[in-house]
């Protein structure tokens, strides 16, 4: 017997009518999962592209990958490097592994769990949204956030901030950071400081380590980083966003794909850009002095930019909107970096901030469209007249 | 005059099985048939009995709104069956045919009548169907004053039919006809050609052609409207197919009404792509034969194109309006890992998720496989990329499902028609059903607003 049939016998009690059948979203998220479905098309185009949200979604997972694993290393780097002990390689990325990889497995086991509960109660097939979701949270918090917090973010996440409003596709703000922006929040000394970017750092004296974000809103200009270090990514953050390179390893091949928005990255580095200039000239303190280039390559912006403005559901819908949209979290994001000490990293409250504001964009670029169809029929009926 | 129009969003799909430039004869049906779902929300009120003797031309049954529009026989026959669905609803009426008669052919004279007269010429002969509107894609309301009159002749959808050899033989028959329409508005007729292409249509006089060029769907009728005179609240512009201008021409060249179609039977499955010609609603039976497919595959035969045309049977019959059949392959069969990039490079994609993109001139034998299952309106963009009009397709198909009438019109519910939202349902990777939902959109217009 194949795969196939297993498959089809243990889905037998599953299917309409039978005593599982509630079930059968649980079911065929694994089915489907395994098998592209036999489903043919029944009206409209007898063809169908090869694209489905499951290929869209593993395509960004690839493109998360190298960021991965880079924060996989980073993690252990900091943590060796501060310690005065022999490592090789290996040691880093066990040390990396053994704290990400349990974040990652609490992260898809809680958030899975709710949405399949509420594929089932709402009798809807399981949407693939949260894979990407699931491995983006883990990806954004500091190491040394408790397993039970990551949970209960991301339990807040999927159920205030997406099934609240009606599931994959309603959502208005992106999943991944609202549990982010929750764990910032309700447990703000596991989420900023000086002790929490480095892992162990608040168990062991010898280790400490804070964001070049956070040293230079506490006023001090002595760096010890160098630019190609920021961009390499082996500076104190949290766990993903250290590494601008691989962060643009994933543009790249969002970009490459189709499957990511490349306006919305190009005009939020511009708008960053601006504002990091604009700073630059002023420079009234260290973090408006600090190089509009290096603005950029420190703290989270390349990868908020990147992989959560980019979010399709919660960005502008519109391409003129997407223009709009993205420059103004670039804005957003260092303008809150400058002027609120409170919070030296602005991109999670910028691209929030803007996902709220999205749909009032498109809302004025869809108005614009129907002025001008408007304008035209009166034109036309002049004319006639 | 020549205007130039570049279509650049849209998408050309290559695949395998387009009709080779051969045109055969099909034998003259045993029987044909006139099905009403041919004509969208056409309720038909039968003038005809089963078993009754008709000559070609006779009005088989006429519109319950409009008397005025007549559906007419396309041969000499007996009317076989008039099949019934629920509710009495007329399903099909079939007619066999009788060896045809020898009619004298006389030329009916129209330069000295008025559009009006024309009209009910054109009502009476049995042709006025193939006069259809936009708005909403229906057979035009005979009082209406529409703005103009635009001829697509050009088909950009996948393995279509190829209209130049289609009117290879009739030119005649399509030049009266367009003087004909020519007649029934007050400025000129609008024919959309093909950039780069050579063809009759641009020496002769009287008419405004347009050269287009750019990928699916730029033969759209509707897409060219867009661009070179866009519809607005209130007017109607009609448009006719190329091979219906030749029928209409036809008849008032000889006064007999012969809908001859000329169709592309195509598609990897078939052994011979190729023409045939024969009646509107003959036997699709043995055309598909002659053309010879494989009968052990399962098989899909499409009246129309790929993206747009209707599922029928083998023992079916040809549609009134489509100058495509299509055969593709039932893709009812589960595809293990299918759904992982750059692994699975038989189907083409938008997106560079499979390697597909690396060989821009390979053609595909695609099935009908969904390639997904249904999910929420999750990407943004990918509608645009395929849809060239200034107008925002997300946006309408939401407004469409929601039914909300107002802002449907103010987003240009009036410019579209279900086949210019085919390479969306095409390339959704929601798999929303975009063509079903703005045709039900539609529908809701013409109930509301009229």
């Amino acid at each position: 017997m194949n795969i196939r049939e297993t498959i089809d016998k243990l889905k037998k009690p599953f299917n309409k009518g039978e005593k599982w059948e509630r079930f059968a979203p649980a079911f065929n998220a694994f089915d489907t999962f395994l098998y592209v479905p036999n489903h043919t098309t029944k009206h409209g185009a007898h063809i169908r592209d090869a694209v489905d949200l499951k290929r869209t979604m593993i395509t960004v997972i690839i493109a998360l990958l190298p960021a991965l694993f880079y924060g996989i290393y980073n993690t252990g780097f900091q943590y060796y490097s501060q310690l005065d002990i022999e490592y090789n390689i290996i040691d880093l990325f066990i040390h990396g592994s053994a704290k990400i990889v349990p974040m990652i497995a609490v992260s898809y086991i809680v958030g899975l769990a709710i949405e399949f509960a509420f594929a089932v109660f709402r009798g809807h097939e399981i949407n693939e949204g949260y894979l990407v979701t699931g491995l983006l949270i883990p990806m954004i918090m500091p190491v040394d956030i408790p397993l039970w917090m990551v949970g209960l973010s991301v339990a807040f996440a999927v159920i205030i901030g997406k099934e609240a409003f009606g599931g994959t596709g309603m959502n208005i703000l992106n999943p991944a950071l609202t549990a982010r922006a929750f764990a910032f929040f309700a447990y703000p000394t596991y989420m900023s400081g000086n002790e929490v970017w480095v892992s162990e750092a608040s168990n062991i004296d010898g280790i400490s380590g804070e964001t070049i974000l956070g040293v230079l809103a506490s006023g001090e200009s002595s760096l010890n980083y160098e630019p190609l270090q920021m961009f390499m990514g082996s500076i104190p953050g949290s766990i993903a966003e250290t590494s601008t390179l691989m962060v643009l390893i994933g543009a790249f091949i969002l970009i490459y794909t189709g499957v990511g928005s490349w306006r919305i990255m190009v005009s939020g580095v511009i708008g960053a850009a601006i504002m990091g200039l604009l700073f630059n000239l002023w420079g009234a303190n260290e973090l408006m002095s600090f190089n509009w280039i290096n603005h950029m390559l420190v703290g989270g912006f390349a990868f908020g930019v990147v992989f959560m403005a980019t979010d399709p559901v919660s960005a502008a819908q519109t391409v003129k909107g997407k223009w709009i949209y993205g420059l103004l979290i670039g804005v957003f994001c260092i303008l809150i970096r400058v002027f609120n000490p409170a919070y030296p990293e602005g991109v999670m409250l910028a691209i929030l901030l803007m996902n709220v504001f999205a749909p009032t964009i498109d809302h004025y670029v869809i108005e614009a469209n129907i002025k001008k169809r408007k304008k035209r029929g009166i034109k036309t009926a002049v004319n006639i007249a | 005059m020549s205007n130039d129009i570049r279509i650049k969003n849209g998408l050309t799909i290559n695949l395998k099985g387009a009709a080779k430039n051969i045109v055969k004869k099909a034998p003259y049906p045993k029987s044909v048939s006139l099905n009403p779902s041919n004509f969208h929300l056409i309720i038909p009120k039968m003038v005809v009995k089963v078993g009754e003797k008709v000559n070609v031309g006779d009005v088989i049954f006429y519109s319950k709104k409009d008397e005025r529009i007549k559906f007419c026989s396309p041969v000499d026959g007996i009317i076989k069956e008039i099949v019934r669905g629920e509710k009495r609803k007329i399903i099909e009426i079939l007619i066999d045919a009788d060896n045809k008669k020898k009619i004298e052919p006389s030329i009916i004279e129209f330069e000295k009548l008025n559009p009006d007269e024309i009209k009910n010429i054109i009502l009476n002969s049995g042709c006025w169907p193939f006069i259809k509107q936009r708005p909403y894609d229906i057979i035009a309301n005979p009082s209406d004053k529409p703005k103009s009159i635009f001829i697509s002749s050009f088909n950009s959808a996948p393995i279509s039919a190829d209209f130049q050899i289609i009117l290879q033989d009739q030119k005649e028959e399509f030049k009266m006809g367009l003087q004909v329409l020519s007649k029934l508005i007050d400025g000129e007729i609008n024919i959309c050609i093909q950039k780069d292409v050579s063809t009759f249509i641009n020496d002769i006089k009287g008419i405004k052609v347009h050269s287009v060029s750019g990928p699916h769907p730029s033969g759209n009728v509707g897409v060219q409207i867009h661009h070179i005179n866009p519809i607005n609240s209130g007017e109607k512009i009609w448009t006719v197919g190329p091979e219906d201008v030749a029928i209409l021409g036809r008849f008032f060249l000889t006064g007999i009404y012969k809908p001859i179609r000329t169709i592309a039977v195509s598609g990897a499955p078939v052994k011979n792509p190729q023409y045939y010609k024969t009646i509107a609603g003959s036997e699709l039976y043995e055309i598909i034969n002659d053309a010879g497919i494989d009968s052990n595959d399962s098989l899909r035969i499409i009246n129309g194109d790929v993206l747009t045309g209707n599922k029928v049977e083998p023992d079916n019959y040809l549609g009134f309006y489509n100058n495509t059949v299509s055969v593709l392959r039932e893709g009812n069969q589960y595809r293990m890992f299918g759904w992982v990039p750059f692994i699975n490079n038989v189907v083409p994609s938008i997106y560079k998720t499979s390697f597909s993109w690396l060989f821009p001139n390979k053609k595909y034998d695609l099935d009908t496989n969904l390639n997904g299952e249904e999910r929420a309106f999750v990407v943004t963009g990918e509608m645009e990329r395929v849809f060239p009009m200034d107008i925002y397709p997300m946006q309408l198909i939401k407004e469409c499902m929601a039914e909300n009438i107002d802002k449907m019109e103010s987003l240009g519910i009036y410019e579209v028609a279900p086949e210019d939202f085919s390479l969306i349902d095409y390339s959704s990777s929601s798999k929303i059903e975009a063509q079903y939902i703005i045709r039900k959109g539609l529908d809701l217009m013409i109930k509301e607003v009229g």
